[in-house]
């Protein structure tokens, strides 16, 4: 089985000195998705920088889950919101007069 | 080097307890957090003032310090050579302030205390800090794949630019940010893209946009005319009878489709037809006959 892009949640704990029921209580909340592959439990590669800023959000600014829930959606929002706004002025500057 | 004033920075009084300390830096994180705030190099800035805050009057033995010689913190180093002095003359080995990894504190609190201290309490690992660089291109280099060298924090990085980037598109280098905190991982280095404007030529998405004079006769009677694309010039038929304001499209002539090799756009090519001037009385005869045909 090919676990190249995962990293095992129990490892990922130990390295963040954080309990292995916290990223369990990120998953009933689905704000990430486990993958269990042999029973262990892995997360992929590229939802690393997701649970890293969820852990500095809930361990360092002292924000539950709810509130975290709350603001990666909000993120979301504003992200594809500035995707938008890019967009936008690129088609603009189909407009625009030359200088 | 100005002195930092950390009470202020926290908008507590010299008077305030740990937990105050601890209250007011909270809230002014969530305020300020680079999580909560993406690419605000204002809230980033903040952030790091309020870390600095924390990092001092939240340790009692550095807030001591501070509270001492804050204001002439020069003194601070002759204070801590008279307490190492004191320290070692009673056979003990003081553990002194953390001098771990240097990251975004200011010169006043490194001189105080020599480099940031590592983070208490959880203790865990950070990975560095993202930066932002923006990098400015013209169109005609967006269109092709170049390999460009930046110097980020004194090294060397060599990156591919894939051709068909947009104007504000941003890539991400892993690694290539800042140093990871107590051995965590490095930030990630994010290049958005500025593409300037070309008064020629625009661009939506990847189909490009141009505008040719043409002359009333060939516009009238039909011709062949030649225009600059991005990838050289091309040769074009007008068909006969063209009207002004009337488009074409040029398929495949547009801009390079971003990682998608040998797939282009469409270059349109509108017609601005351009009526003669300064008739001579034989060219005024001929239209006036013409218009009566």
């Amino acid at each position: 089985m090919q676990t190249e892009n995962l990293i095992a949640i129990r490892e990922f704990c130990i390295h963040n000195n954080i309990e292995i029921s916290f990223i369990s209580s990120l998953q009933q909340t689905g704000l990430i998705e486990i993958t269990t592959i042999e029973e262990t439990p892995f997360i992929s590669a590229e939802q690393l920088r997701q649970v890293e800023q969820i852990i500095r959000l809930y361990y360092d600014l002292d924000i539950n889950l709810e509130g975290i829930e709350t603001i990666t959606h909000l993120l979301h929002r504003m992200n594809s919101m500035q995707e938008e706004i890019t967009a936008l002025r690129n088609r603009l500057r189909l407009y625009e007069l030359n200088d | 080097m100005d002195f930092v004033d950390y009470y202020k920075i926290l908008g507590i009084d010299k008077t305030a307890t740990e937990k105050d300390v601890k209250s007011a830096y909270r809230k002014l994180a969530r305020k300020y957090h680079p999580d909560l705030n993406p690419n605000n190099k204002d809230a980033n800035k903040n952030f790091q003032q309020i870390n600095e805050a924390n990092e001092v009057l939240s340790d009692p033995v550095k807030r001591k310090k501070y509270d001492k010689y804050g204001k002439d913190w020069q003194h601070a180093e002759e204070f801590e050579k008279q307490r190492q002095y004191q320290e070692q003359s009673s056979g003990s080995r003081g553990s002194g302030f953390s001098g771990g990894q240097s990251g975004d504190f200011s010169d006043f609190f490194e001189s105080m205390f020599g480099g940031g201290g590592g983070s208490r309490g959880r203790q865990s690992r950070y990975r560095g800090e993202d930066f932002n660089a923006e990098l400015h291109l013209e169109l005609i280099d967006a269109s092709k794949t170049q390999k460009q060298t930046l110097t980020v924090n004194g090294n060397n990085i060599r990156i591919t630019i894939p051709a068909g980037i947009e104007n504000g598109q941003t890539i991400k280098i892993a690694g290539h940010g800042g140093p990871g905190i107590n051995g965590g991982p490095n930030g990630d280095l994010y290049i958005t893209f500025s593409i300037a404007n070309d008064p020629h030529i625009k661009r939506l998405g990847d189909h490009l946009y141009t505008s040719v004079d043409l002359d009333l006769y060939t516009a009238v009677l039909g011709g062949e005319i030649t225009i600059d694309t991005l990838s050289g010039k091309v040769k074009l038929k007008v068909a006969p009878e063209t009207q002004n304001g009337s488009k074409i499209k040029l398929k495949g002539k547009g801009f390079p489709v971003y990682k998608n090799e040998g797939h282009f756009g469409d270059l349109f090519v509108t017609y601005n037809i351009k009526i003669p001037k300064n008739l001579t009385d034989k060219q005024k005869e001929l239209f006036t006959e013409l218009s009566k045909s």
